[in-house]
């Protein structure tokens, strides 16, 4: 059965690697997924070899439509976030 | 942003450790959201994001360049969904 981690599970992990208190454990990571968001909300890619990339992809205006009511809505030019994933996490996650 | 110039914002932060440590922390983050995908498990970040595995069906693929059929094998594929608050502070 498929489980679902949380940063809870990732401060275990760091807990594990390196001799740090739970607490402390927990705030590095808060503090990477923090420079993570900061560096894509400022516009920037974020590569993380072995893993993968974050990028930010613009999205230009387009109309849309409201799929219950079929009525015809703008949607604004906005910003999203593209993760990438390495060669390496893919043969990974298909167990090679 | 690459992941050594992560590895240095956090070593700037935290003076009172090594910078091998601050490399194991980063690598320990990492290889957990991935050995988590690699059993078919999501990772989900509250506020920033979700890790997830979709499952790709086999089909029937075509060598662009030279058209020729090629069969794909189904496979697993790694899935990022953006968590709500990181996507109203892109576009805040």
């Amino acid at each position: 059965m498929a489980k679902t981690l949380t940063r809870a599970d990732l401060s275990e992990a760091v807990y594990r690697a390196v001799g740090l208190s739970r607490n402390e454990s927990a705030d590095l990571v808060e503090s990477i997924l923090q420079h993570i968001s900061n560096a894509v909300v400022a516009g920037e890619t974020v590569k993380i070899s072995s893993f993968g990339t974050f990028s930010v992809r613009e999205k230009g205006a387009r109309m849309g439509r409201n799929p219950k009511t079929g009525e015809e809505v703008p949607i604004e030019p906005r910003r999203v976030l593209v993760f990438r994933p390495s060669h390496i996490l893919k043969d990974k996650i298909n167990g090679a | 942003m690459i992941k050594s110039e992560l590895i240095q914002k956090l070593a700037d932060e935290n003076p009172h450790l090594f910078q091998r440590d601050v490399e194991r922390i980063v690598a320990a983050v990492f290889d957990e959201i991935a050995d988590a995908l690699s059993r078919g498990d999501r990772v989900e970040l509250r506020g920033f994001g979700a890790f997830s595995v979709k499952q790709r069906d086999a089909r029937v693929g075509r060598n662009p360049r030279t058209g020729e059929s090629v069969d794909v094998p189904e496979k697993r594929a790694p899935f990022f969904k953006t968590g709500k608050d990181l996507r109203d502070r892109m576009n805040g």
